[in-house]
């Protein structure tokens, strides 16, 4: 194994830890939700940091509410800065979506108007989040449920523009992107052609449920399912483009067992690896 | 005078109105009830979804008990009460017992509370800081007329509960998953306390009698070892003092005391 190298991975479930630990695979990394870890001890950080030892870790934040208009919670940040520095992972990420308002958190990740002024201070807490933790983000396109009017920016712009202000990077979620442009109605090749190659540091593949009630026209991003072909071809349609990337099979729901994710991991490896190889036989 | 919310904020403030039941809220935001329906029902489904998973996954023993219909019609009734304001769930729920225990519909479960109790106490032991305990070893070294004068600390992850009227520990101990569903609830109406404890890696439960919840009660506070045995002795005169002990060290209540 080469140390560092990180192909496909997978998100870490407590269920899975030993044979995460366990397991032998080139490039496989691991990624958490750093809210799990804010603990002061015990099993989950033990083993967080067994798997640490061994494969690259990447922290995912779902709770820091970067696209809130407020500050980012000092005390949350400051247990993502513990954990950041204890664990010092190959990438860190969060989501552009809010989730706390008015003293109340809500476990999900929630729409705004792409505004200038959603853009300003959306940087600014991309900022301050860089600045506590004294190292670049990933900041990851959300899935979307509502066609909100008064944008100012298309998310490709936004993003793009995200990157420019504050250097962050982008988490390409494929799913997401599929999600969005199905139910919203666009294009989600297009979608993805548009963003900037360059800012592109880590990829995430997921399935997707349809809604109970509107089916096929509303995609709900459960991430309790395999990840679904469509989304498969978008993955590799952006891997040729913008060649590889730290790609991650996340599942959440209806987990299945250790071998069953890897088998979808493999799958996400081996495009990979099929694109390096022609370069390689060019050399 | 707080300051007047931007454009920004006021979207949030109308998304968090609708989201609590009023999709007109966002009209003003150039979105109808209508055409908001339906996305707004998948963000407030996974609202409570994530919020009900996240009580169930810290309460496995009351949901048991109680059966999952039941435990998701009081969990939507605590998060109305009592929405999260943590942002780590596994931090939210300290209050679900206290809650329960003024929950009208479980006015005929007089154990669950307790149950609640023990499932909040058992995650506090689960995720305590790590540290070392007072080793058995350890302790025997003290020479005997010493060990009275040592103030011996619980240790970090160290939780203690008594209850006056019912044997809610043994129940609880029998019931919390991952054990085999029992066939029938026993409770028995006689007093119980309980330790749970990591001294390692997994929480242990040791069900108590009067005399061993008075003595960790005496060492929880800080007192010398002598005085907290006499209290012991006080709740239960006949108490097998150094079997007690010996019992409690083994296991692991205690962090090493400090040199007196």
């Amino acid at each position: 194994m080469t140390a560092g190298l990180m192909t496909a991975g997978l998100g870490l479930k407590a269920q899975h830890y030993a044979e995460a630990a366990a397991t032998d695979a080139e490039g496989l990394w691991f990624e958490a939700h750093p809210e799990n870890y804010m603990v002061a001890g015990g099993p989950r950080l033990a083993w967080l940091e067994v798997i640490r030892q061994r494969w690259p870790l990447s922290l995912h934040g779902v709770a820091l509410s970067l696209a809130a208009d407020a500050d980012p919670d000092p005390g949350h940040l400051s247990r993502l800065k513990a954990l950041v520095d204890r664990f010092e992972p190959a990438l860190v990420s969060e989501h552009l979506a809010w989730s706390a308002w008015d003293g109340t958190y809500r476990p999900d990740l929630l729409p705004f108007p792409r505004t200038r002024a959603a853009l300003e201070r959306i940087a600014a807490n991309v900022g301050r989040t860089q600045d506590a933790l004294g190292r670049a983000i990933l900041v990851e396109n959300p899935s979307l449920y509502l066609d909100l009017p008064g944008h100012d920016f298309a998310e490709t712009d936004f993003l793009a523009e995200l990157v420019r202000r504050t250097g962050c990077g982008l988490l390409v979620d494929v799913n997401n992107a599929y999600v969005s442009a199905n139910n919203l109605g666009y294009d989600a090749g297009a979608y993805l052609d548009a963003l900037p190659a360059a800012a592109i540091g880590e990829i995430h593949l997921a399935g997707h449920t349809p809604d109970a009630r509107y089916g096929q026209a509303l995609l709900i991003d459960t991430h309790a399912a395999p990840v679904a072909e469509p989304v498969w071809r978008l993955y590799r349609r952006l891997i040729e483009r913008i060649g590889p990337r730290p790609v991650l099979i996340e599942r959440d729901e209806a987990i299945p067992a250790f071998g069953e994710l890897m088998a979808e991991r493999d799958e996400a490896d081996r495009l990979l690896r099929a694109l390096a190889a022609p370069e390689a036989a060019d050399a | 005078m707080p300051e007047p919310l931007s454009e920004l904020g006021r979207f949030q403030q109308a998304f968090a109105t609708a989201l609590a039941g009023d999709a007109a809220a966002l009209a003003p935001f150039g979105l109808e009830a209508e055409a908001a329906a339906a996305g707004l029902s998948v963000h407030r489904n996974t609202v409570a979804r994530g919020t009900i998973d996240a009580l169930a996954t810290s309460f496995p023993t009351v949901r048991r008990l109680v059966g999952e219909a039941w435990f998701e019609a009081a969990a939507r009734a605590f998060i109305a009460e009592r929405p999260p304001r943590e942002r780590a769930l596994i931090d939210y729920g300290g209050d679900f017992p206290d809650f329960l225990a003024a929950f009208e519909p479980a006015a005929d479960l007089p154990y669950l509370a307790g149950v609640a109790r023990l499932d909040r106490l058992w995650l506090e032991a689960h995720v305590a800081a790590d540290a070392p305990a007072w080793t058995p070893a350890e302790a025997a070294a003290v020479a005997p007329e010493a060990l009275f004068d040592l103030r011996p600390p619980l240790h970090p992850s160290a939780r203690t509960a008594w209850f006056e009227a019912l044997a809610v520990p043994t129940l609880w101990t029998l019931c919390r998953p991952p054990a085999a569903e029992p066939d029938a609830i026993e409770l028995a109406a006689r007093p119980e306390g309980v330790l749970l404890v990591r001294p390692h890696g997994a929480v242990e439960a040791l069900v108590l009698d009067r005399a061993s919840w008075s003595l960790l009660d005496a060492c929880a506070r800080g007192v010398r070892l002598g005085e907290a045995a006499d209290t012991a002795l006080a709740a239960d005169p006949g108490a097998d003092l150094p079997a007690l002990l010996l019992r409690l060290v083994e296991a692991g209540a205690f962090s090493a005391p400090p040199a007196p």
